[in-house]
């Protein structure tokens, strides 16, 4: 799912775009290093048949509902990651501009969403370490589930942390990840699956095509350490200025904080992130200096009319807050780094 | 004019399988010449065309173009000379609008903006597709891809034209309308292709290819005459001189000044001669035919 | 995304639109982008709970609309095609957010219920107004324009690329479709081992044509860089164009011009 102008904030999307610009223009300078000049028409026509390819249907069995391929996976197989992102990122742009799937300021959430994922995570850590060199029929769907799942369960979350952390929709954290993560499990594993086929129907008829791709194209220059790096700095970006910029109102963080602290089975597909995350929510709800509940209750009882919210709301308890919180996602990317080079190293 | 000549010697190629492309192909073609390459699918005559300017490297033996043998030195040099234009259009249309698909050659040649506007509005006009400048390329119909397609050539000003495939997928009208168009053209001319009428109209020359190999090089009547020629290479007359034009065949017409040319001659069921072809048009005075008034 | 030749057909409307000629279709394609992206920051900035706030900025995509010579039903058409995902978002908001904060005689409307009003409406905006960018400068002028802002040049030839041949495989990938709908019966012949070798089929041919265009590009002495011809120059209209929105914007962004002109209104007759 793609995010919507309507439900963003020119903070969230101003930082995504600022991570997401800066991204692309890594990658350009990078091909354009490495330059061989066929991928000019190459990385267009790719582009061009995933977003052909988006647009044919299968029936899936069982449920009469249709899949289609979302492509960012593919296209790191076939181009490498940095082309990849450059072609999914075209891809995104032109969807926006002419099907309004998603808007021109959430367009930087989308690109990032699901592009930097399946490009720079999945594709080199997941599908690479399980391919490796030897693509046989059986590692080739092993990494394309696992990477596609991996991929768009990141994207998805991306798509709940932005619309979250924009406080226009009333969504609460846990229903919203509730809602999101199970649904693009389904699409990750029919993403895996597609992604699959055709890799396979392409090693079998021309394995030269995939030589053609994969020569050279060794996510070298993509350390961990760099993309967690990389992730780092945005997190701690989007933390100190959201918290900076976040409405007078209580956001939707914060509905479900109340939420969250009483359920007790939330059933989230990567146990270990939900508890990190749900711990970050209790902390940041009883921080003293998180100064939002108080004036909000108080005006909301007073029944004032269209109350106009203080914004933006620069109080140095909310950036305290908002860094901590920052913090404790640089934690959280440094676990997930973990856990995926565990994987890796088991793989 | 050295540089006009396309001289290529005991060509030999294969595909990356290893399956033979070409066998030893040899051929000169002079200055102004308009020669048609004709021959069964598979028989090697895009690959054939692909060597001519450098797009793949012969196994063995070699290319000229005027006086340089191709080579990755010369190659820049001899895309200049040498214009090629391809089966499928859209492969040759990537720019957003017509005028920077034309542009996009001389571009590339390093030339002034100025010079390289000059050279676009030029082309654009040669083709008669002037008002078609600002348009993008998934807008124009195939006979206008066509046209457009020569033009980004022509603005590189090529002394030899290669074309593949030129004339498929045009409809009656625009087919007529390019034939007229590269009949226009001094350059030399090598076109590869499957509408034998089409050869009739243009090429005076015909270079015949079979399974990688030159089965026969001449003058485009002898070969379009030649049944057995034909059969053997998996053809047949172009459509125009079969059915009714049944025995059709070649008259030699000697002039007083001591020239002469062919052409071909031919009769309906009721004996009245239906009207020449070459491929240069020219009057004729016309004349005398009885029932049996000429030589076979 | 709907069936692929509606997508066509939405992507051809639009290119058609963009090929009139108007003066804001001649504008200087910067300023029109500029104006836009400064409009979508300027609605998304507003408070979640803000409704009249909003409204005067609805004459920027009305202005465009008009002297762009776009039909109006097509636009409420797409929006409404589009709309899904944020209606299903936003109803959640006056299911969560209860607590009344307007009353209108006795009636008391509920915080959610104007947030979601908000959300609508930003929807409205922001989606009109990049409709309203294509369809009076085009896409591959909007490229251009990203280029001279300084987006990275490989990105811009990439969406060059995409934009142009995304015509050609969309109909050979109509094709495909078409001939395998000829085929399958019942609903057999449309599982997923089919799709997987419709799409290595068509993969496998988008490489060989890719192929083809870099030979063809090399025949033309390509080089690695892609040149451009013409050099955009902007004038005094663009300018005018660019300033005078943005500075509107702001304007109805730090004054609630729509309340402005109620007090006036209910002032002047009172």
């Amino acid at each position: 799912m793609h995010m919507a102008d309507a439900l963003i904030s020119p903070a969230v999307g101003g930082v995504m775009w600022a991570a997401t610009a800066g991204i692309m223009v890594h990658c350009s300078r990078t091909l354009r290093d490495g330059f061989d000049s066929l991928q000019v028409p190459l990385m267009g026509v790719l582009a061009a048949f995933v977003f052909a390819a988006q647009m044919i249907n299968f029936t899936i069995p069982a449920t009469g509902s249709s899949g289609h391929l979302g492509g960012g996976l593919i296209l790191a197989v076939l181009l490498g990651p940095h082309a990849a992102f450059l072609a999914i990122a075209s891809v995104l742009t032109v969807q926006a501009l002419f099907f309004a799937d998603g808007g021109l300021l959430a367009l930087g959430c989308n690109i990032f969403n699901l592009g930097v994922f399946p490009c720079f995570i999945a594709y080199p850590f997941i599908y690479r370490k399980i391919v490796g060199d030897s693509p046989t029929r059986g590692r080739i769907v092993a990494g394309s589930i696992v990477a596609a799942v991996a991929g768009l369960q990141l994207g998805a979350f991306g798509v709940v942390m932005e619309t979250v952390a924009s406080g226009i929709s009333e969504l609460p954290f846990s229903t919203f990840v509730l809602l999101m993560q199970p649904i693009h499990l389904a699409i990750g594993i029919v993403e895996g699956l597609v992604t699959a086929a055709v890799v396979g129907f392409v090693a079998s008829a021309r394995p030269e095509v995939l030589a053609l791709a994969e020569g050279g194209k060794a996510p070298s220059g993509l350390s961990l350490t760099k993309v967690l790096a990389g992730l780092a700095v945005a997190a701690v970006l989007t933390g100190g200025m959201l918290s900076w910029f976040a409405s007078a109102y209580p956001d939707g963080l914060e509905w479900s904080m109340a939420g969250v602290s009483g359920k007790e089975e939330l059933e989230a597909p990567e146990h270990g992130i939900h508890e990190s995350l749900a711990s970050l929510q209790e902390r940041t709800a009883f921080l003293p200096d998180y100064g939002f509940k108080a004036p909000e209750h108080e005006a909301e009882a007073a029944g004032q009319a269209e109350a106009e919210p203080a914004w933006p709301a620069v109080e140095a308890g909310t950036s305290v807050s908002g860094l901590v919180g920052g913090g404790l996602t640089l934690l959280l990317a440094g676990m997930l780094g973990m856990l995926l080079k565990r994987r890796a190293k088991s793989a | 004019m050295s540089h006009h000549i396309v001289e290529v010697r005991d060509l030999q190629y294969a595909y990356p399988d290893g399956t033979r492309a070409l066998s030893g192909i040899s051929f000169r073609i002079h200055h102004g010449e308009s020669v048609a390459l004709v021959g069964a699918n598979g028989a090697g005559k895009s690959t054939l065309l692909q060597h001519l300017n450098g797009c793949l490297a012969p196994a063995a033996g070699e290319v000229r173009i005027g006086d340089c043998p191709l080579s990755p030195g010369t190659l820049a040099e001899v895309r200049r000379t040498v214009g090629m234009v391809f089966q499928d259009p859209d492969d040759q249309l990537f720019m957003p609008t017509v005028e920077d698909d034309v542009a996009f050659g001389p571009l590339n040649l390093g030339l002034p903006p100025l010079e390289v506007a000059k050279r676009v509005c030029a082309a654009l006009d040669t083709v008669g597709c002037a008002h078609l400048a600002t348009r993008p390329p998934y807008r124009l119909s195939g006979g206008e891809k066509r046209a457009v397609a020569i033009a980004t050539v022509l603005a590189m000003s090529p002394s030899i034209l290669v074309l593949d495939e030129p004339s498929s997928n045009l409809d009656p009208r625009a087919r007529r309308q390019f034939i007229n168009l590269l009949r226009s053209f001094t350059h030399t001319k090598i076109i590869a292709t499957h509408d034998l009428d089409m050869v009739l109209d243009l090429c005076e020359r015909t270079i015949v290819l079979h399974s990688g190999t030159v089965l026969a090089d001449g003058p485009t009547l002898d070969i379009f005459t030649d049944d057995a020629l034909l059969e053997q290479g998996r053809l047949e007359r172009p459509l125009s001189m079969q059915g009714a034009l049944d025995r059709a065949h070649v008259h030699e017409h000697r002039h007083g000044d001591g020239t002469a040319h062919k052409h071909l001659h031919a009769h309906g069921q009721d004996g009245a001669p239906i009207h020449d072809h070459g491929p240069h048009d020219h009057e004729h005075p016309d004349h005398e035919h009885g029932p049996h008034g000429h030589e076979h | 995304m709907g069936s692929i030749e509606n997508s066509l057909h939405q992507i051809g409307v639009l290119d058609r639109l963009a090929a009139q000629d108007t003066a804001l279709h001649r504008l200087d394609p910067r300023a029109k982008l500029l104006a836009t992206l400064g409009f979508i920051v300027a609605v998304v900035s507003f408070g979640r709970y803000e409704i009249s706030g909003l409204l005067p900025l609805t004459l920027y995509p009305m202005a465009l609309v008009a002297a762009g010579n776009l039909p109006a039903n097509w636009l409420l058409r797409k929006l409404a095609i589009a709309s899904p995902f944020a209606i299903m978002v936003g109803l959640f908001n006056p299911l969560l957010d209860t607590a009344p904060l307007v009353h209108i005689g006795g009636l008391g409307i509920s915080g959610g219920w104007i947030s979601f009003t908000s959300i609508l409406l930003r929807f409205a905006l922001t989606v009109s107004a990049a409709l309203a960018l294509i369809g009076t400068t085009g896409f591959n002028t909007v490229c251009m324009a990203l280029g001279r802002l300084g987006a990275p040049r490989v990105f811009v030839v990439q969406l060059l690329f995409l934009y142009r041949y995304l015509f050609v495989l969309a109909e050979e990938g109509l094709r495909m479709v078409r001939a395998r709908n000829l085929r399958s019966f019942s609903g057999r012949g449309r599982g997923i081992t089919v799709y997987g070798s419709m799409l290595g089929q068509l993969l496998l041919r988008t490489m060989d044509r890719a192929q083809r265009i870099h030979q063809a590009m090399l025949c033309r002495g390509f080089d690695g860089q892609i040149r451009v011809a013409q050099p955009l120059k902007p004038g005094l209209a663009d300018a005018a164009f660019a300033l005078g929105w943005l500075g509107f914007f702001a304007l109805a962004r730090s004054i609630n011009l729509a309340q402005l002109l109620g007090r006036i209104a209910t002032g002047a007759l009172g």
